[in-house]
């Protein structure tokens, strides 16, 4: 399956001229760019790793690329995503979030159900990768 | 009796003499009272009876939606009757309009219940709005004052903390009603909302006159949604969320319905505007106190709203409903089916989701209305859109807002999970472009397009709904004033 979080999931992956231009639009708003991966996707996983702190200082589309693919570089494997934090009255919160690297393989979630009284049911999403450790759960030897 | 007719007596034993008085002279008409910070705001559109003089009429609404009676009364004498009488302070014509006339009224802060709609709306809409002199009578804005904005709770959730629990950022929220309305069973409905969330909307929702009827009763329909929810979230690795609809006959059942859907983990609740406003405050309290979304649908509020010379403007009404709390709001889409002049629209979206709103007549707004720390309200575009339209959307409503398309995705001719694709990538690829600079309102069609080339559910859309628009003169557009007025 193929993980859709992200305000452009829908789309064919994103290239480097593309996601450029987004930083570039992030950048003229006046928010600070982020960068954050993760091997454990769930969807309520709030606090994916912070690739530094967000990029406050830097105003360079090409900057946040260097930074950006250094974390490609050290996570081949783990899901990258590019955030926007605006930090003005009303809105301080995210105003962009979207997937820029994501594993070969996507096993996805398990539902799990827990029939309770009358008729009601516990769900509960379980990610498949993340039975294994951290760091051992998208590499080419743990994808089947 | 020899008294001027058009000034305020002075004379307190004048008077207080028993009989009846022109509002204006008992003290509703002060032309020269600057409003104080505190005070609370109201301009109406009057329509006098023919011969009532239009100075005279807004007196008497000042009057009637507050202190005054048809007669003098002693017992205003106990009182500081000076302080609490409303001022009506100025009356201009409206352009176009000669029978029209807006009145400001200034209302002392000590007229009103902290924190109760209910109580602010009894006098302003109370027994004024069937005054015999008047032909008919609109509330057309309010300036609520920070003061007393402060002692409501606002929006339970607000557009940040709803896009926060979401996980949701950058765009559009994307939402359908279920259709048909009526009918479905408990287990064909959460079917739809299966298929459209797996599909790629972010809501689905109940229609606002699902309740609980014979052919499907709420528990049923709230286990079969959550089902149809959980497993659309595992199959995409989002989060997602259904409306469940608690309008019920009494407070007892909606409680009743709020803490089952609570129970089963459904992020967000529905209720309808005809509920009342005290019913949507006990709502939102509750909304606040479990973590919940609230969605409020508009149903009823055409009655009143539509026609420019009697009623409530539609803002005031999404005025009332971000004091009361609500977290969403159906508010226009100006290119649906739906009533929704564009002026009017960007007035009501901006009384929505701004923290200061500045006067500006061409969008109906009169006043400068800061919104002291109250959060802001997600609008909801609903009724008749779809995906071809997506870039006038974009433009006229912006990013923090839910569009709908009901129809519009469950209509689609290769099924539903088909027409959530199309509105999402339609969604997707429009707000790429706009971020990537490029002039989506005249290239929109064009954007559209190339997605389609590769995107079939989309082609379909556009190619089965390509000619489907709605072009009819609005009922509701702004008579704009010649000068801006400031408070």
């Amino acid at each position: 399956m193929k993980i859709t979080q992200g305000q452009f999931s829908f789309l064919p992956d994103l290239n480097d001229e593309e996601i450029k231009k987004q930083i570039e639009y992030g950048l003229d708003q006046g928010w600070s760019i982020a960068v954050e991966h993760t091997d454990d996707p769930h969807p309520r996983n709030t606090y994916w790793s912070m690739w530094g702190t967000p990029m406050f200082d830097l105003r360079d589309p090409a900057g946040v690329m260097l930074e950006l693919n250094a974390c490609r570089k050290e996570f081949p494997n783990d899901y990258i995503k590019v955030l926007a934090f605006d930090s003005n009255k009303g809105f301080e919160t995210i105003r962009m979030s979207f997937m820029v690297q994501r594993p070969a393989a996507e096993p996805g979630f398990e539902l799990v159900r827990s029939e309770g009284p009358g008729r009601t049911v516990r769900y509960t999403l379980r990610s498949y990768a993340t039975s294994r450790p951290s760091g051992d759960r998208y590499s080419s030897a743990a994808t089947p | 009796m020899n008294k001027a007719l058009d000034v305020k007596i002075t004379d307190l034993k004048e008077r207080y003499t028993s009989g009846v008085l022109k509002y204006r002279q008992m003290g509703y008409w002060e032309p020269d009272y600057v409003p104080k910070d505190t005070d609370i705001l109201a301009v109406f559109r009057l329509t006098p009876q023919d011969g009532v003089d239009p100075i005279e009429a807004a007196a008497a609404v000042a009057g009637e939606s507050s202190t005054a009676t048809w007669t003098v009364v002693w017992t205003d004498r106990l009182t500081d009757s000076e302080y609490y009488r409303a001022k009506a302070y100025r009356v201009d014509p409206v352009p176009g309009s000669p029978d029209q006339f807006f009145a400001y009224i200034a209302y002392d802060l000590d007229l009103f219940e902290e924190g109760s709609i209910a109580n602010l709306t009894a006098s302003i809409i109370g027994n004024v709005f069937g005054f015999k002199p008047l032909k008919a009578l609109r509330l057309e804005d309010m300036r609520i004052s920070p003061h007393y904005l402060k002692t409501f709770q606002g929006p339970a959730t607000g557009i940040v903390a709803e896009r926060e629990r979401m996980n949701l950022y950058g765009r559009p929220i994307l939402g359908a009603t279920m259709k048909p309305k009526l009918g479905l069973s408990g287990r064909n409905y959460g079917r739809v909302v299966y298929e459209a969330l797996k599909g790629g909307l972010d809501f689905t929702k109940d229609d606002e006159n699902i309740n609980s009827q014979p052919f499907m009763h709420w528990r049923d329909r709230y286990l079969y949604c959550m089902e149809g929810v959980s497993k659309a979230e595992a199959e995409t690795g989002e989060v997602k969320g259904t409306y469940l609809n608690v309008t019920a006959a009494t407070m007892e059942d909606m409680y009743e319905r709020a803490e089952f859907a609570r129970d089963l983990g459904s992020v967000i609740i529905m209720i309808d505007l005809v509920v009342g406003y005290t019913a949507i405050q006990s709502m939102a309290k509750w909304a606040r106190k479990n973590d919940m979304i609230l969605h409020l649908h508009r149903a009823g509020h055409g009655t009143y709203t539509r026609q420019r010379n009697h009623g409530i403007s539609f803002r005031v009404i999404a005025k009332w409903m971000r004091m009361a709390g609500v977290d969403h709001i159906h508010a226009g889409t100006v290119v649906g089916k739906l009533e929704g002049d564009p002026n009017v629209i960007r007035g009501i979206y901006d009384t929505c989701r701004e923290i200061h709103v500045p006067a500006n007549p061409q969008h109906g707004i009169f006043f400068d209305q800061p919104w002291a720390s109250l959060k802001r309200m997600m609008p909801v575009a609903s009724g008749g859109i779809h995906a071809g339209q997506m870039h006038q959307l974009l433009h006229y409503l912006g990013e923090d807002v839910v569009l709908q398309f009901g129809g519009g995705t469950i209509g689609h001719p290769m099924g539903i999970q088909a027409g959530a694709i199309a509105n999402r990538v339609a969604l997707e690829c429009m707000v790429k472009a706009r971020n990537e600079g490029r002039d989506i309102w005249n290239e929109g069609p064009e954007i559209l397009t190339a997605a389609a080339r590769w995107c079939q559910p989309l082609r379909a859309a556009l190619d089965t709904w390509k000619d489907v628009s709605f072009n009819y003169a609005s009922t509701d557009s702004v008579d704009v004033l010649p000068t801006p007025t400031a408070s």
